[in-house]
């Protein structure tokens, strides 16, 4: 199978360590991946933040450089969501009846990293080895959107020396909601204090998700109260570890 | 139009983000509404938990509302005629200003001085409280909420429970002051026991009453309300004349469909199986109940929202403020942050849209997009996808304006789709940045001071500089020459 990795913007530029990770991850498991250096963005955060208009040609974009595709892997269940979401609605909004066909043809081919291992390729464990006390935040998207359920908890679970930390409040939102932290910095943040005190209950040392925007927002906080807990993405955590390197 | 404006002075003051953080300085306020909506929410989750076809009557409920406004016109009709044909009134008004005129003319036909309220939003939508005041007619709310907000010049935070946001300390405190019982006991038998001293007299005495309405039923003509106190239980069957106000769009089909939304409504909105007291009556009836039933249906900006395919969903609501109970951010603010009769997800989607856009119009901006109201909602009203289509409205409405289209918001999100339409100016972008950060970076590498709109961010929380190498950059050096070798993953043109 060869794996078409979309990156995301954001991770392209502040998280190169997920996208290393994820590559190191599939290649493990023996898959060909391959990266389309002509991809920029998913249109995220302009529809969201209202701009509709503005993000069609950012999703054109996308499409024009996956459609062809064979698979599509992203490190990002909010992009993903995006794409699953909001794609067919704006292709619709644009009035581009090849967009919408390209758009149809092309979602079922496009997974969330872990929803990628689990269910396409039925794998949970991919060899780690991590041994942290790690908390498992549950992004908005990833549970009310793609519907992951415990497919994230299942491939922590395999990890050995993964000491997996209960979270309280687990379905509440951390506040970050892209442009939401901005427009409104203190609500966000209300709601970031709450999540970061569920954070620090669990006495983890690293809180991990399937979102590296979630993660920077409580990373933000932790990191100015000097918590010393970190945040890694779930690919990181997936790509750690002896064992797994002997394995490839 | 005076009465209007009064009503526009008391909600829409200020914007959401203004509004919100003056409340989350209220420690008290907060506690209160996190610890009510903590206990529904639990509630809720057990008795839904209860139903293992929850699925498929949300399904049902959007599905019977959803055909309801395709042909509301229709149902509409044919419940002006059942109602007629049982022997009640059924009035039209457009606006605010007609259904208080209505109600209003009403009352004084019956020359009555005072009238007896069941907890109704749309009477506080159309600010008819201070209407009757203004023309001599006192009010008297009989829903225990609605009574503390009316006894302490409160305003509603809450659709389901107005007066959520107070706590029984607070509550016994202004019984005590309005009232007049300094020796009020505290617990909440004493206050229940105060307040019905204090209604009691005014049921036996009174002899016009206003409702709102759950639902109204086309195929019978009838109404139906649901409410746990038994307050609405009298004002419905002890006065002589009854006075409801319902917005057109809560009518329903058919008796039968009742069957749905007694099970999803009272489940969604106070976390019980079946509420205490389900009235639904049809008409007049000598010797039984009121000898006059008047039903005011209202419209005051519903239609526009009909006609928007996007948004028309909002109207499906039956405010059962589950989406309230659910929210993170109406956990943190309460329901006053919103300056609106209407609180909550549905609250920032509705609001904006019966003013015609023209008010509440940061509320659609007033959430995380989490998607948690969508989840209980039960029926189903996409409230995320609203919030989002509405931010497409203001946006294209601020962008025709100077001031919309130079500002920084529209500026910077403009620059942003200018880069991201193409790679190598993304990529270009890319190293601008990783250079032109390091005067905001500090010697921790973190970025704790951003400045203009950026700045609320770093009040709060660090934000990592920018790693010296991108992704791209590293694949282009690392795993293009190598690993990969189709034509497309070569180096980007320019990078």
């Amino acid at each position: 199978m060869r794996v078409s990795l979309f990156i995301t913007c954001y991770n392209d530029a502040l998280f190169p360590e997920t996208g290393k990770a994820v590559v190191r991850v599939l290649e493990r498991l023996g898959l060909e991946i391959e990266f389309r250096p002509e991809q920029t963005c998913c249109g995220q955060m302009h529809w969201n933040t209202g701009y509709l208009r503005e993000a069609v040609p950012i999703i054109r974009h996308f499409v024009s450089v996956y459609r062809d595709a064979e698979t599509v892997v992203i490190p990002s269940s909010s992009c993903v969501s995006m794409m699953r979401d909001h794609y067919l609605k704006a292709a619709e909004m644009a009035g581009d009846a090849k967009l919408v066909a390209e758009i149809e043809s092309l979602l079922p081919r496009i997974y969330e990293f872990s929803e990628f291992l689990v269910r396409k390729l039925g794998i949970e464990d991919v060899g780690a080895s991590y041994p942290h006390k790690v908390t498992y935040h549950a992004s908005c998207h990833s549970m009310r959107s793609l519907h992951l359920g415990d497919i994230p908890i299942r491939l922590l679970k395999q990890v050995r020396g993964l000491d997996l930390q209960p979270i309280q409040n687990m379905q509440e939102c951390c506040g970050f909601g892209g442009t939401f932290s901005i427009k409104n910095p203190d609500v966000s943040s209300a709601m970031l204090a709450d999540k970061v005190r569920c954070v620090l209950n669990t006495g983890a040392e690293v809180c991990t998700a399937v979102d590296n925007s979630c993660l920077m927002h409580l990373y933000g906080s932790l990191h100015r109260q000097r918590t010393f807990v970190r945040t890694a993405h779930i690919a990181e955590i997936l790509a750690s570890g002896h064992e797994a390197e002997a394995r490839s | 139009m005076s009465e209007i404006q009064v009503h526009a002075t008391e909600w829409n003051r200020q914007d959401f983000p203004v509004a919100a953080k003056e409340l989350l300085e209220n420690s008290q306020t907060r506690k209160n509404v996190q610890h009510a909506t903590n206990v529904i929410q639990a509630k809720r989750n057990k008795v839904v938990a209860e139903l293992p076809d929850w699925e498929d009557l949300r399904e049902a409920g959007a599905q019977v509302r959803a055909h309801t406004l395709r042909h509301l016109d229709y149902y509409l009709t044919q419940f002006e005629e059942n109602c007629t044909r049982a022997g009640g009134h059924v009035h039209w008004a457009s606006d605010a200003t007609e259904a208080n005129r209505i109600i209003l003319g009403l009352v004084q036909q019956h020359q009555a001085k005072e009238v007896i309220k069941i907890k109704t939003m749309t009477s506080e939508e159309i600010g008819l409280n201070a209407h009757l005041e203004a023309h001599g007619v006192q009010p008297i709310e009989t829903d225990l909420a609605e009574l503390i907000i009316q006894l302490g010049k409160d305003r509603p935070s809450h659709f389901v429970a107005p007066a959520l946001h107070v706590n029984k300390e607070q509550v016994r405190e202004m019984f005590k002051r309005e009232m007049h019982l300094p020796d009020l006991g505290d617990q909440p038998v004493d206050l229940a026991t105060a307040a019905r001293n204090y209604l009691r007299e005014k049921y036996l005495r009174i002899k016009v009453a206003i409702s709102g309405g759950n639902f109204l039923i086309a195929d019978t003509g009838g109404m139906c309300i649901l409410e746990s106190e038994g307050n609405g239980r009298m004002c419905l069957t002890l006065p002589d004349v009854l006075i409801s106000i319902v917005g057109i769009e809560k009518v329903i089909p058919s008796f039968r469909d009742l069957e749905i939304f007694l099970q999803t409504v009272p489940r969604s909105a106070t976390g019980e199986r079946m509420n205490p007291y389900n009235s639904t009556w049809c008409g007049v009836h000598p010797g039984d109940g009121p000898k006059e039933f008047h039903v005011v249906l209202l419209d005051n900006g519903r239609s526009p929202i009909l006609a928007d395919k996007e948004a028309r969903q909002t109207l499906q609501c039956v405010r059962c403020a589950a989406c309230l109970n659910v929210c993170p951010v109406y956990h943190q603010t309460g329901g006053h942050a919103y300056e609106s009769v209407y609180a909550g997800p549905i609250g920032a989607i509705l609001t904006p849209q019966l003013h015609s856009m023209e008010e509440g119009r940061s509320l659609p901006y007033a959430s995380s997009l989490c998607g948690a109201c969508y989840q209980v909602c039960p029926v189903k009203i996409n409230i995320p996808e609203v919030l989002i289509h509405l931010r497409g409205k203001v946006v294209r409405e601020d962008q025709a304006t100077f001031a919309g289209k130079f500002s920084l918001w529209n500026i910077g999100m403009q620059a942003a789709a200018f880069l991201l339409k193409d790679a190598s100016r993304l990529a270009m972008a890319e190293r601008v940045g990783q250079v032109g950060q390091k005067v905001l970076v500090s010697k921790n590498g973190f970025i704790e001071w951003m400045p203009l709109m950026l700045s609320g961010w770093t009040q709060t929380r660090d934000l990592k500089a920018m790693p010296a190498q991108s992704f791209r950059d590293w694949w282009a050096q690392e795993k293009a020459p190598y690993a990969d070798k189709s034509k497309r993953s070569g180096t980007i043109s320019n990078g």
